[in-house]
C-alpha cells in the first residue's frame, strides 16, 4: 500500500472575469503522506481555497488530476465523488462548521451514521475524541452553547471520527483568539499524526505553521515555495512573530 | 435504507431542537385546518339539510311533470300517475310525495317546518326509527323527523298544532306524533310526514284550491325490481306514462333549487383556503430553507447525498404537517361537541376525510418548491455564504 495520501499533479483550474482568462490554480504539483500535516499559507486570492475546495472534490479543475488514497477525481461521477468526501475525507471550515441542532456528541456521531458506521462501541469512541479536545464535559451541549473554539474542536472530532484518509482545515482558527487558536492546531497536529492521516490546513496566520510538518506558500495561484525543513518553518513562524 | 434513517433522523431532530417554531408553524397550519374542516363541515351540513330526504329515497327514479324541469316544487302530477306508473313492467312500487311547508305553533317558540305527504310503507316514506306509522285516510297522526325531536324535546305521543293559512284565513290542526324517523330534513328544514288526505286538508293553500280535496303529489318516488337498469326504464316510464318526465335521484338534488350554486360557493370557499394553506406552508419551509443554506452546504459538503438532503425536508414537513392537521382536527371534533343542532355543520362527512387527505398533501405540495431548493444547493457556493 502506497504511503501517499494525497496527490496533486498540474493542478489549474481558470476562471473568467469580464471576459479574461485568470488562473486562480496554476500548474500546481504537490503531494501528502499519511501521518503528515501541511499548511497552506498565502495572501488573499492567492489560489489557496480554489485549491483546497478542488481537493476536496467540491470544484472540478480545468486540467490536473487530485488523486486521494488512490483514487483519481478525474475519473469519478458525481455520486461517487459524494461518497469520497463522506467515506476518505474530513473536513473542518472556518464557520458554521457544526448541524446546530445536533449536540456535540451528535455532531461527531452523525460521521459514522452517514458512513453507516455507527455501532456499539461508536459512543465510546466519539466521547473519548471529545474528551481528548477537552469537550468531556460539552458532550450535550448544542453548538449555540458552545464557545468558536469549542465548536471547532468538535468539527475537529468529526473530521477525524471516521479515519478519513485526508483532513482539509480551512481557516479554523479564523475566528478564534490567539491562545484558542494555537490550542486548536496544536491538538489537531497531534491527532493527525497519532492517527497517521493526512492533514492540510489552509490559514493566513503563519504563526500557526509552528506545528505542521511541511508549509506550501502560494501566490496568484502558483505554488511558490516549500519550506520543508524544521529549521525553514521556524524562521517563517520568527520572521511573522516579528 | 441508511439514507432514509439518516433523513428522518436530521428531520425529526431538528423538529425535537426547534419544537417552539415548528409547533408554531403546526398551530397556523391548526387554524387552517379548522378553518377547511369548518367549511367542508358546513358544506356537508348545507347539502344533508338541502337534499337528505331525497338522497335516503327507497327509490331509484323520480317523477316529475313534462317540463317541469326536474323542480319539484314547479311538478304537479295529476292522480292518475301514480297508478300508472305502477302498472310500468319493471317497477316494484311507487308513491307520491306531496310538499309543503307549514309551522309548528304548539311550542315556545313556533318551529318552521317542511310537511311530506307520503303513503305509509310506500317509497317516499322513511323506515321508521321508532313508534308506528301513521294510519291512512284523514287520521290526524304524524310521523316526525330527528330534527324536529332534537329542537323541540317533542316525543312520540305528544300532541302538536299546525298553523295554515289558507285562503285569506289562519286555521289550527292539530297532530299526534305516532313515529319516528332520521336523517330526513328538506329544504333546510325538520320535517314531518302525514297521510296525503291529512296532508291536502292542513297545507297552506290559495283561496282557489279550497274547494278540492283531491290531494295532486308533486312527483312520484319510483322502486325499481332491477336498480341497474336506471337509464332503460326511465325510457320506459316516459314512453308508458303520458305528460311526465323522470330523473335519477342525482339530477333531482342538483335541481332542487339552490342546491348547486350552494354548493358551488362553499366548495370554492373551501379550495380557496386550502390555497391560502399551500401558500403558508410553503412561504414557511421556503424562508426555513434559506436560512438554513450554509448548514445544508455544510452538509453535502460532508458526504450527505441529495436523497438524504431532499428526503429530510419531506420527511420534516409531513411530520409538521400532520401534526398541524391532528391539532385542527382535535379542535374542531371540541368545537362540534358544543354546536347546536340548528347549525347545518356535519363534522361526519366524507367532505371532512377528503380535506383532512387534501390538507395533509398540501403541506409537501407547499413545502415542493423549498425542497427542490434545497436539492439545488451548490455545498461549495453555500460554504461561502457562511
Amino acid at each position: 500500500m502506497s504511503d501517499v495520501a494525497l496527490e496533486v499533479r498540474d493542478l489549474v483550474k481558470t476562471f473568467t472575469l469580464d471576459g479574461a482568462a485568470i488562473n486562480a490554480v496554476n500548474q500546481v504539483s504537490f503531494q501528502v503522506k499519511f501521518g503528515e500535516f501541511v499548511a497552506l499559507v498565502g495572501p488573499s486570492g492567492s489560489g489557496k481555497t480554489t485549491l483546497l475546495s478542488i481537493l476536496a472534490a467540491l470544484l472540478t479543475p480545468t486540467s490536473g488530476q487530485v488523486v486521494i488514497d488512490g483514487q483519481n477525481l478525474a475519473l469519478m461521477s458525481e455520486k461517487e465523488r459524494v461518497k469520497l468526501r463522506r467515506e476518505r475525507i474530513g473536513f473542518t471550515f472556518q464557520a458554521n462548521n457544526l448541524i446546530p441542532y445536533l449536540s456535540a456528541r451528535e455532531n461527531v456521531e452523525f460521521m459514522l451514521r452517514l458512513n453507516g458506521k455507527i455501532e456499539h462501541g461508536s459512543r465510546i469512541r466519539s466521547d473519548e475524541l471529545l474528551a481528548r479536545l477537552g469537550l468531556a464535559e460539552r458532550l450535550h451541549n448544542l453548538p449555540a452553547q458552545m464557545s468558536g473554539g469549542q465548536q471547532q474542536r468538535v468539527a475537529i472530532a468529526r473530521a477525524l471520527i471516521h479515519n478519513p484518509a485526508l483532513v482539509l482545515a480551512d481557516e479554523p482558527t479564523a475566528s478564534l483568539d490567539t491562545e484558542r487558536a494555537f490550542q486548536v492546531v496544536e491538538t489537531f497536529a497531534n491527532l493527525i499524526h497519532e492517527n497517521g492521516r493526512a492533514g492540510i490546513i489552509v490559514t493566513h496566520d503563519l504563526r500557526m505553521c509552528q506545528f505542521v510538518d511541511r508549509v506550501l506558500q502560494m501566490q496568484d495561484g502558483n505554488l511558490v515555495r516549500v519550506y520543508e525543513t524544521k529549521k525553514e518553518i521556524r524562521e517563517l513562524v520568527s520572521a511573522a512573530v516579528h | 435504507m441508511n439514507s432514509v434513517f439518516i433523513a428522518a433522523y436530521l428531520a425529526l431532530k431538528e423538529v425535537i431542537r426547534n419544537r417552539g417554531r415548528f409547533l408554531m408553524v403546526a398551530l397556523v397550519i391548526a387554524l387552517i385546518t379548522v378553518l377547511v374542516l369548518f367549511i367542508a363541515a358546513l358544506g356537508e351540513g348545507l347539502s344533508d339539510a338541502n337534499r337528505q330526504y331525497v338522497a335516503n329515497l327507497d327509490a331509484q327514479l323520480i317523477v316529475f311533470l313534462e317540463k317541469s324541469d326536474y323542480s319539484i316544487t314547479a311538478s304537479r302530477l295529476e292522480t292518475n300517475t301514480i297508478k300508472a306508473v305502477r302498472r310500468v313492467e319493471g317497477v316494484a312500487d311507487a308513491g307520491p310525495i306531496y310538499t309543503s311547508n307549514s309551522e309548528i305553533v304548539s311550542l315556545p317558540e313556533p318551529l318552521k317546518i317542511s310537511m311530506l305527504g307520503v303513503e305509509a310503507e310506500r317509497p317516499g316514506m322513511p323506515p321508521l326509527l321508532g313508534g308506528r306509522y301513521f294510519r291512512g285516510g284523514e287520521a290526524r297522526e304524524a310521523v316526525m323527523d330527528m330534527s324536529v325531536a332534537q329542537r323541540t324535546n317533542l316525543q312520540i305521543g305528544d300532541v302538536i298544532e299546525i298553523r295554515s293559512t289558507q285562503g285569506t284565513e289562519d286555521e289550527f290542526f292539530t297532530l299526534t306524533i305516532v313515529g319516528l324517523v332520521d336523517k330526513q330534513a328538506y329544504f333546510f328544514q325538520p320535517t314531518i310526514f302525514v297521510p296525503p288526505s291529512t296532508w291536502e286538508l292542513i297545507r297552506p293553500q290559495p283561496e282557489a284550491d279550497l274547494s278540492s280535496d283531491t290531494p295532486y303529489p308533486n312527483i312520484v318516488a319510483v322502486k325499481l325490481q332491477d336498480p341497474s337498469q336506471i337509464e332503460e326504464m326511465k325510457m320506459r316510464l316516459q314512453e308508458r306514462v303520458p305528460n311526465i318526465e323522470v330523473a335519477d335521484i342525482e339530477t333531482t338534488i342538483n335541481n332542487i333549487p339552490g342546491y348547486s350554486a350552494q354548493q358551488g360557493t362553499v366548495q370554492t370557499q373551501g379550495a380557496f383556503t386550502l390555497l391560502i394553506g399551500i401558500l403558508v406552508i410553503g412561504g414557511f419551509f421556503q424562508i426555513q430553507v434559506l436560512q438554513k443554506v450554509p448548514q445544508i452546504g455544510v452538509l453535502k459538503a460532508i458526504g450527505s447525498s441529495n436523497f438524504v438532503v431532499g428526503l429530510s425536508a419531506v420527511i420534516q414537513i409531513i411530520f409538521v404537517t400532520a401534526m398541524g392537521v391532528g391539532i385542527g382536527a382535535t379542535l374542531n371534533y371540541l368545537f362540534s361537541l358544543g354546536l347546536p343542532p340548528t347549525i347545518p355543520l356535519a363534522f361526519n362527512g366524507t367532505r371532512s376525510l377528503i380535506a383532512i387527505a387534501l390538507l395533509l398533501f398540501i403541506g409537501p405540495l407547499g413545502g415542493l418548491v423549498s425542497i427542490i431548493y434545497a436539492v439545488r444547493i451548490e455545498p461549495l457556493k453555500a460554504l461561502r455564504l457562511g
